[in-house]
């Protein structure tokens, strides 16, 4: 490859959203939001609770799908894709979903196996030791990886569906609430282990969160999401000084400013 | 006004909800005929739906072959009794009442099974972890459920015929004195292939529906724990109506004439 074409490749965007619109009956989540995500970066979109987070993020998965838009994936179009072109991009993904998500049918450590062992077709007991070094990874021993998700601690579950999230290495990981409803200690615990799993893949990474701790800790950079659009979006280190009203007053906690304002004219 | 626009509401209700069910009918179906197929989870369900159901439609099946035998000799087969009885038995429990009680047993249990089971992956986002890790839920849940009911129900109900029969003879020889021989003879000597195999056709479309509306509404199912119990209890009544609509239905196919 040239150099110029390693250039370009490298100015394409790993995710590259456009006027992104979903509705739910008269309820308009996202509302022609832009977004760019570079390879290797680590963004955080920060946002209130019911904003439409979760939902951005299910559409770039492709659980949902966007009413009118344009999401790339490494420059492919993928609004509409289905079948093999869907599952060659699902291939790329990793997921941590907000509440854990995990299999309960199965043991932790089956959990864990789940990609390998479907996707990458790899036998049983071989994905029993990867299940278990990428448990390791996230400080779980032998004895959790045989219990069933139920057993555990929440901390725990978050760590085992962070193993999971990884285990087929992707290159794209999105964290949902990654630290909601965890302690502050083990909230930490879990930063400083997705910190370590991105870099360790050198992946790119979209966490979803209003824990402010968790965004600057994780992040690269920080995206506000307010009225189904991003309302700012800048480095880690300036969202102090973002100069937007409501940025200032998410990352305060006041309930005085635009936000509450803008709640309750709709 | 009012009243004309809830019953429009309502009508096109009931016809996007069966496009949807029509719809989802239709995928999954395809999921079982097309590979790769989820042996293990095909085996697991197989067992759920057949082997644990055995005990409560073997019981059932029993005590209906025992109520037969009294009821139509008590009733109307006072004169040439061995041989009525033991035809009204034969008849009733392989052409109606063993797929007919076999399917809405399996309903209570299984239907209901399945849907908390499916709604709950549903609400906990499991569905969507299936599906971001390039897996399809129709392939890995929905298909090796409706195998399961259609492969397995007809043989659940091929024992509820031997043990109804079973069930008949035992009333018939023991507490009404028939002779054993005589009852026995009569209970083969009017059966036919017809009246096993429509039972058999009748299980198969009934486990297809019990695992096809389990699967259903808990798929469909949101809103945490309520909306779960409101598709089991949805999963189980429809899959019911549908049992007996069905069984109409395929009754009217094999012996209208
Ligand atoms: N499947 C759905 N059907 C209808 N409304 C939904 C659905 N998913 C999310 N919503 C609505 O979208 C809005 C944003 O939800 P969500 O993205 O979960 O918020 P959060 O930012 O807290 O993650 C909420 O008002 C929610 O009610
Ligand atoms: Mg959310």
């Amino acid at each position: 490859m040239t150099g110029d074409r390693m250039a370009a490749a490298a100015a394409v965007p790993a995710i590259r959203i456009r006027s992104l619109c979903k509705a739910f009956g008269r309820n308009r989540v996202l509302d022609g939001l832009d977004l760019d995500i570079g390879r290797g970066e680590s963004l955080a979109v920060i946002g209130g609770s019911g904003t439409g987070k979760s939902v951005l993020v299910k559409n770039v998965i492709g659980l949902m799908r966007p009413d009118s838009g344009s999401i790339e994936i490494d420059g492919v179009e993928t609004v509409g894709l289905t079948g093999r072109a869907r599952d060659e991009i699902l291939a790329k993904f990793g997921v941590l979903f907000q509440g854990a998500a995990l299999f309960d049918s199965m043991t932790v450590w089956e959990n864990v196996a789940f990609g390998p062992v479907h996707n990458l077709g790899m036998p049983r007991r071989e994905a029993r030791d990867a299940a278990l070094a990428k448990l390791a990874q996230v400080g779980l021993g032998r004895v959790q990886a045989d219990r069933y998700p139920a057993e555990l601690s929440g901390g725990m579950q978050k760590r085992v569906a962070l193993a999971r999230a990884i285990a087929t290495r992707p290159q794209i990981l999105f964290f949902d609430e990654p630290t909601t409803g965890l302690d502050p200690i083990m909230g930490d615990v879990i930063n400083d282990l997705i910190v370590e799993c991105v870099r360790g893949l050198g992946a790119t990474a979209l966490t979803i969160t209003h824990d402010m701790a968790s965004a600057r800790k994780i992040a690269d950079r920080i995206a506000m999401i307010h009225g189904g659009r991003i309302i700012w979006a800048g480095p880690a280190g300036d969202v102090e000084e973002s100069g937007n009203e409501a940025v200032d007053q998410f990352i305060h906690g006041r309930t005085e400013g635009p936000i509450r304002t803008a709640v309750h004219v709709s | 006004m009012n009243a004309v626009a809830s019953v429009g509401r309502a009508t096109l209700n009931f016809f996007a909800a069966a496009g949807r069910l029509t719809l989802f009918a239709g995928m999954g179906a395809m999921h079982c005929v097309r590979p790769p197929f989820h042996f293990r989870l095909i085996g697991r369900q197989m067992i759920e739906v057949g082997y644990y159901s055995l005990p409560v439609v073997g019981l059932t099946a029993l005590f209906t072959g025992m109520v037969l035998a009294l009821q139509s000799y008590s009733g109307f087969a006072r004169f040439n009794a061995e041989s009525a009885v033991a035809v009204i038995v034969v008849l009733s429990i392989t052409r109606e009442l063993a797929p007919v009680l076999a399917g809405l047993m399996v309903a209570g249990r299984i239907g209901a099974a399945m849907a908390a089971e499916i709604g709950t992956m549903r609400v906990t986002e499991q569905i969507d972890a299936l599906t971001a890790l390039s897996t399809d839920p129709f392939k890995y849940l929905v298909a090796p459920r409706l195998i399961a009911g259609t492969l397995t129900l007809p043989v659940c109900v091929l024992a509820a015929d031997l043990i109804g029969v079973f069930g008949g003879y035992l009333v018939a020889v023991n507490k009404l004195g028939f002779n054993t021989s005589a009852y026995l003879k009569s209970t083969v000597q009017y059966l036919e292939v017809l009246d096993v195999v429509s039972g058999l056709v009748k299980a198969a479309v009934f486990g297809f529906l019990i695992a096809l509306m389990g699967c259903y509404h808990g798929y469909h199912s949101r809103g945490g724990a309520q909306g779960v119990g409101t598709a089991t209890t949805n999963a189980v009544v429809s899959a019911s109506v549908l049992i007996l609509a069905f069984n109409y239905l395929i009754t009217e196919a094999f012996f209208a004439r």
